[in-house]
């Protein structure tokens, strides 16, 4: 099998997640379209040093990267790094919200509405709750996409999901 | 950072003690929290599943949590999943083609893989990327047909081509295909397992109009492809193990194949359930 080839049966099964997770992380299908290019060639260039295990999680590793660099670059967008050890332990830094969050959960299966709350949550947590539901990653190769500990993976989880719970009981309010 | 085997709860990156004296600001954790997810989101092994359910059984705030992330869930279903369009497709083919990929001139490629990406600017859609996945990933058996059925299964994913008559109901597709063609395919309810029936269309491939079921399992699509076998009955044949997977077999006079990008263990599932569903 030639690089090419190999290359090809790795990365292009996972070019639907590719896409999915870039315009996640971007908010917009042309820039996304932009970063999975970009990363598909910069797949093809690495390949070369890729040593097997999950193919899906080393492409959507290189598209977040991209992706990451292109928000840089193109909106100054605030990039969070990972906070390190005082993250994993901020799974309580979200105040209990005062409605009942899973009763407006429920009645939030506005498919507009579900989007606009996931695309309004930090772009860690975004990412974070994304791979796992979406992409159904499990927390190790979520851990490696995102290069941060399985205990942030975590965290960000748990903070992803009860912040979309708050901003749904909010939003039942208003 | 990541551990290459094993549980996922190890060392540092227990959970447990994460709370450090915070538990109390708040009803949100019982010093359980992340141990609960993990076990909703299936990483925990049975062990330590065993052990959390002993505290579960009494902890009001593991009930209460369980019940937020169980509606997360459900709501989390309506998320769009946002899918590559053609477009895309064409212009990465072009853009590698364009000498942006490694030269390949130290080795001659082996002609099956003649279809490789250098090659795909000139056919420029979906249809050519997955036959170019086929070819690399079926070395021997059938990869004439093997890329004609990912090729359909690639173009029918594509906005508006996917079903000729929509119904989650066998009663109502089963009859569709009546008068359409002149062989009779099984149709097949497999909701109960986890397979829900989406519809069918018809499709020409390879010389003979087929009939296509097509079922789907989460974000996944299964379709299954049926006509009139020139042969017996055969066992379930995998012919591929990464990306797109293929498998094909024989029975009741029916050439069968399911093709998917569900992975191998969901695909043999798929095909147990089929066989076995009335």
């Amino acid at each position: 099998m030639g690089t090419d080839d190999a290359f090809t049966a790795v990365a292009l099964p996972h070019l639907d997640a590719a896409f999915n997770l870039a315009r996640w992380l971007t908010g917009s299908r042309a820039d996304a379209e932009d970063v999975v290019q970009e990363a598909m060639l910069r797949a093809l260039t690495y390949f070369p040093t890729y040593r097997g295990g999950s193919g899906r999680a080393w492409i959507l590793q290189i598209v977040r990267n991209t992706a990451y660099g292109a928000l840089k670059a193109r909106r100054g967008e605030r990039v969070a790094q990972y906070g390190g050890a005082d993250e994993v332990a901020a799974i309580e830094d979200i105040p209990d919200p005062t409605d009942d969050p899973e009763k407006a959960l429920i009645m939030s299966d506005n498919l507009a509405r579900i989007d606009a709350l996931i695309e309004a949550l930090p772009l860690e947590l975004r990412e974070t709750l994304v791979l796992r539901e979406l992409e159904e990653l499990s927390y190790r190769d979520i851990a490696q996409v995102t290069s941060v500990p399985i205990g942030t993976v975590m965290s960000r989880l748990w903070r992803a999901r009860r912040m979309l719970a708050q901003a749904a009981a909010k939003g039942d309010r208003q | 950072m990541t551990k290459p085997s094993g549980t996922i709860l190890e060392g540092d990156s227990r959970p447990e003690g994460s709370g450090t004296g915070t538990g109390t600001r708040n009803t949100g954790d019982c010093g359980k929290l992340l141990l609960l997810q993990a076990e909703l989101d299936g990483e925990l092994d049975a062990a330590q599943a065993a052990a959390l359910a002993d505290h579960r059984a009494g902890c009001p705030v593991c009930k209460r949590n369980e019940a937020l992330l169980a509606a997360t869930r459900r709501a989390l279903q309506g998320a769009t999943y946002h899918r590559a369009g053609p477009e895309l497709v064409r212009a990465l083919a072009g853009r590698i083609s364009a000498g942006q990929a490694p030269p390949r001139q130290q080795a001659p490629p082996p002609r099956r893989v003649a279809v490789g990406w250098q090659g795909l600017a000139g056919f420029g859609a979906g249809a050519a990327l997955a036959a170019a996945i086929i070819l690399t990933l079926v070395p021997a058996g059938r990869p004439g047909l093997v890329a004609a059925l990912v090729d359909d299964h690639v173009r029918a994913l594509q906005p508006g081509h996917l079903l000729d008559v929509v119904s989650t109901n066998q009663h109502t597709v089963k009859p569709w295909f009546d008068g359409r063609i002149d062989f009779a395919p099984p149709v097949k309810d497999l909701t109960a397992m986890g397979f829900p029936l989406l519809g069918g269309r018809l499709d020409y491939i390879q010389g003979r109009t087929v009939a296509v079921l097509v079922y789907s399992r989460g974000k996944h699509l299964v379709e299954l492809f049926l006509w009139p076998a020139s042969r017996g009955a055969g066992e379930p044949a995998s012919t591929a193990r990464n990306g797109y997977n293929v498998l094909h077999w024989t029975a009741n006079g029916m050439s069968i194949s399911a093709v998917s990008d569900l992975d191998p263990a969901g695909m043999e599932e798929f095909v147990r359930d089929w066989q076995r569903a009335p």
